[in-house]
């Protein structure tokens, strides 16, 4: 059988058999033992043609409940937000998506000038001063920012509020474990981190506070009032943040944040059952020599043309080896790119509109769906496009009854905390038609 | 094309959008009205304001500015830049796989989970292994989840003590770093004069503090480690655990497995192996695959079948836990997948006897130009040392850039890190004979300047938009982001 991947012909073999010297290509594998040479054939399916393929993975598509025909109202860390047409179209030039890490910054200046501006624009949207080429998602810069956090001051202590997202405190408990951090959680009160217990918590040997804002429940924490709480012993202070939100909110930077990481994935990023997505990491100038993974800066060539590079690489794996404090390899540049191309569609006004919309939206919903007997809203606070509420019936119930209606239905927050059973996580972005919205309020009516 | 090319923000101009967004179908919200003051941002962001045109056409002209796969060879060692199958990028794009949420009900992602699990299938079976995790976004990650877990295994055995990971002098860089970030202390064995593992030094190494030795078979100069059976058993006797990194398993598909040669866990980089696009530095994804033994300390959740179907199963009371939000790169895992499902079983094992003779017949047809460091038959990479060229003035740096101006992306150079003036070239499977006859004529016409003309190779590349840049000035001033003013004057 024939490849179209393999241009090898016959008498290509041969002619490079015989430029070896040898007879046959199983006298290139004779340094593999004998005993290990794996025999017989591998238990994987047989090949398909192209229209084979094409069919299959369309049967297996087919399987999954998309957001073209369902009105979702899922977020918890992933957000269906409308992904401008130019997004693919420059993410599908193959000068882009074939390219290696631009190590030859010659032939790679497009991809590094892209780069240079993500970097610019993720600092404009978190008000920070340095930012990386991009990290693998959101919750595993969080993590990062914790060793970081840690390399800078010294200490092992890391305070991170209860309402960070559940699967980034996971993955941040076992870097930590890792690292030989200590992490201790900060409880919530009224859904929002409880101030009086991380003040009680913070002291001399805390390395960092990690705060979320819009926090998993949707809810704005007051960053101006934890600033001080993280700095009053040099910690350093870590704030993972939507992008969309800084639309509309004050960035972490103007609270004086050290770090702000995030994932840029709600930027012409696909949700696609949840990765890859694009983590973000920024931090202030005294932290960049700190920050992990690869960064892109500016320079010249010989004859004084501006180009970038790939710059501070003093910092990374390859050179450091086992004195490095990160171990990250790849970025997510391509779909840094996709942010890039979606931040630059929506440019400095259009930002500000999908933010407005997307809190327009989701207060609409809110009040909306407070007004139903059988719903209740979780908490009392500000919010951005995600918000909590306590329905008279099990989640999973009603969430069941939703997708008969072509409805898929909030985060289950039970899932993580046996305290909120009963209550459910919305998010409601400028995807969400009022139509769509009325359609859930009324299905919810019917079966409350 | 000009050497120079406008930032997206020097062409900005207030006024011009590129966005559409739906109108607002709700009663607008004045934030004011809602949040407390200080909370609200006064100072917008200064994202470029461009029209659509102006964006397409800024970005096409960057890609035309970046060389890929599509444009010509790429022999970057260790990094199977293989060619990246078109079909891949429409199948990833149907909306079943693209538009859908990791916390969808398990009944409305049927699909999804099926493709998942029949992956964790066939990526054990081309291993050896007996259980898969896809979780891991790349290889590093994969590295240091694979580590946790004999972290684990050794913790619950009581076997507190074994805080060190072997790793030779030729291993990635990553290796090291990932031993040290799941707090072990790295530990390095020495190569032998044939390039491999040295087995006597390995015995002095190893020991009771030893929790696992790290591995690419075959190793990154492109030679297999022919002892790795006694290596495992000296590893194993030990009290100690293999690691396999996937990075070259390039070489051995449906030749041999890691699983049979002795390892205990292996990750895989899809985006060499399984041709998913390297995307300019990432998206990546690193699945990890293990023998019984460390199957209870597997990341959770993995796909599992049961009466209703496919599900998320979280069960593993001994589990390192998650490492990576959500699903792992589930797009790079269908076009992973779609790839196995294109090739299968005999077609993988051609992938690995091609890019194994092509490497070889490179090596042998390169060797009249080139110092040849390992006088054996390679697996799918080779190295060369430059050190001929040295002596002639020329380094292997400026035959790299030297290749440049041939329209080739240089091998990788400088590593591993025991070979002097080291190229280090992957020819891959996908390459036709002409393309490797031509990347050796070039290696050849090189080689030739560097004995007569070699100040044609020191300033080179000649005929690209930018000529070498200088790395040190970015390093000491750097220059991060763009910022009003201060970008074509503060150079």
């Amino acid at each position: 059988m024939t490849y179209r991947y393999l241009p090898m012909t016959e008498q290509d073999r041969r002619e490079m058999l015989s430029v070896l010297g040898i007879e046959s290509v199983d006298e290139l594998f004779q340094d593999i033992p004998e005993g290990i040479r794996f025999q017989g054939s591998l238990a994987v399916p047989k090949p398909l043609s192209e229209p084979a393929l094409t069919k299959h993975m369309g049967r297996l598509a087919q399987k999954n409940a998309s957001f073209d025909q369902y009105a979702s109202f899922l977020g918890a860390g992933a957000y269906e937000h409308y992904v401008p047409s130019v997004v693919n179209h420059v993410i599908s030039r193959s000068e882009f998506y074939t390219a290696y890490t631009p190590y030859q910054p010659e032939i790679s200046q497009g991809e590094l000038q892209a780069i240079f501006e993500f970097q610019t624009m993720i600092c404009e949207l978190t008000g920070m001063e340095v930012a990386n080429s991009s990290m693998y998602d959101g919750p595993t810069a969080l993590a990062e920012a914790a060793g970081v956090a840690s390399s800078v001051s010294g200490k092992k202590k890391i305070l991170v509020s209860a309402a960070v997202h559940p699967e980034a405190r996971h993955i941040l408990a076992i870097q930590a474990k890792g690292l030989g951090l200590e992490v201790i959680e900060i409880p919530c009160r009224e859904g929002i981190t409880d101030l009086e217990r991380l003040q009680a918590a913070s002291d001399s040997d805390t390395a960092g506070v990690i705060v979320q804002s819009p926090n998993f429940y949707g809810n704005i924490e007051d960053l101006s009032l934890i600033e001080p709480i993280a700095h009053q012993h040099k910690g350093i202070f870590i704030v993972s943040a939507n992008p969309v939100s800084l639309g509309l909110l004050k960035p972490p930077g103007e609270f004086g944040a050290d770090i702000v990481v995030g994932d840029a994935q709600p930027f012409g990023i696909q949700v696609q059952f949840g990765g890859p997505h694009c983590g973000f990491f920024a931090v202030t100038r005294k932290l960049m020599r700190k920050v992990p993974g690869r960064i892109v800066g500016q320079t010249v060539d010989e004859e004084d043309v501006r180009g970038f590079v790939l710059t501070l690489q003093a910092r990374e794996q390859h050179i450091r080896r086992e004195k490095a404090t990160s171990n990250i390899c790849s970025n997510q540049a391509l779909n840094a790119l996709a942010a890039a191309v979606h931040m630059t569609a929506l440019g400095k006004e259009g930002l500000q509109k999908l933010a407005r919309l997307n809190f327009s939206k989701a207060h609409y919903a809110q009040e909306q769906l407070s007004r139903l007997p059988g719903v209740e809203p979780l908490f009392e606070q500000p919010f951005f496009n995600e918000f909590a509420v306590k329905l008279s019936k099990p989640v999973s119930e009603v969430n069941k009854a939703l997708i008969k209606q072509r409805i898929i239905g909030g985060y289950d927050l039970g899932r993580d905390d046996e305290a909120l059973i009963g209550s459910t996580l919305l998010a409601v972005t400028e995807m969400r038609t009022k139509e769509e919205i009325d359609e859930l309020v009324a299905e919810l009516e019917g079966l409350l | 094309m000009s050497a120079e090319k406008e930032l997206i923000f020097e062409l900005s101009k207030p006024g011009r959008v590129a966005y559409s967004l739906p109108e607002n179908d709700v009663p607008d919200v004045d934030p004011k009205n809602l949040l407390p003051e200080g909370m609200i941002r006064e100072i917008p962001a200064e994202f470029p304001e461009v029209s659509e045109l102006d964006l397409i056409r800024h970005y096409t002209e960057l890609s035309r500015r970046n060389h890929g796969i599509d444009n010509g060879f790429y022999p970057l060692g260790s990094c199977t830049m293989k060619y990246n199958p078109k079909v891949h990028e429409d199948v990833v794009r149907y909306p079943g796989f693209a538009k859908i949420h990791p916390f969808q009900p398990g009944e409305t992602v049927q699909g999804a989970l099926q493709l998942m699990y029949e992956l964790q299938q066939d990526l054990a079976e081309i291993t050896g292994m007996d259980q898969v995790s896809l979780q891991p976004a790349a290889g590093a990650q994969g590295e240091w989840t694979g580590l946790m877990m004999i972290r684990a295994y050794h913790e619950s055995r009581g076997e507190t003590k074994r805080n060190k990971v072997i790793v030779p002098d030729s291993a990635h860089g990553t290796n090291p770093a990932s031993a040290t970030v799941a707090g072990f202390e790295a530990v390095t064995v020495t190569s032998n004069n044939e390039g491999l593992v040295s087995v006597a030094d390995l015995k002095k190494v190893v020991g009771e503090d030893t929790a696992a030795l790290m591995l690419t078979n075959p190793n990154t100069l492109g030679l297999f480690e022919r002892e790795i059976k006694e290596i495992a058993d000296i590893v194993h006797k030990a009290g100690g655990l293999l690691y396999y990194d996937g990075a070259n398993a390039n070489a051995i598909l449906g030749k041999t497995r890691p699983g049979d040669m002795g390892f205990d866990v292996v990750h895989l980089n899809l985006h060499k192996t399984f041709t998913t696009p390297h995307g300019g530095g990432g998206p990546g994804s690193g699945p990890v695959g293990v023998k019984d033994v460390l199957v209870p300390f597997l990341p959770v959740p993995v796909v599992s079948i049961g009466e209703e179907g496919y599900f998320l199963n979280y069960e593993g009371p001994q589990s390192i836990g998650r490492v990576k939000a959500f699903n792992g790169n589930f797009g790079m895992l269908v076009r992973a997948y779609a790839y196995i499902r294109t090739m299968g079983p005999d077609g993988l094992r051609q992938i690995s006897e091609n890019a194994v003779l092509n490497a070889n017949y490179m090596m042998k047809r390169l060797e009249k130009y080139f110092d040849v460091p390992f006088k054996q038959h390679c697996k799918h990479e080779f190295v060369l040392s430059g050190n001929r060229q040295k002596k002639q003035g020329v380094r292997t740096l400026d035959m790299a850039k030297r290749l440049l101006d041939f329209g080739v992306h240089p091998p990788t150079v400088y590593f591993p890190l025991i070979v002097e003036e080291c190229m280090m070239i992957e020819p891959t499977e996908t390459e036709s004979k002409e393309t490797l006859d031509q990347f050796i004529e070039v290696m050849g016409k090189i080689a030739k300047e560097a004995e007569e003309n070699p100040e044609v190779i020191q300033e080179a590349p000649h005929t690209t938009l930018v000529k070498r840049l200088d790395e040190v000035r970015a390093a000491r001033k750097p220059v991060l982001r763009w910022e009003k003013g201060n970008a074509l004057q503060d150079k």
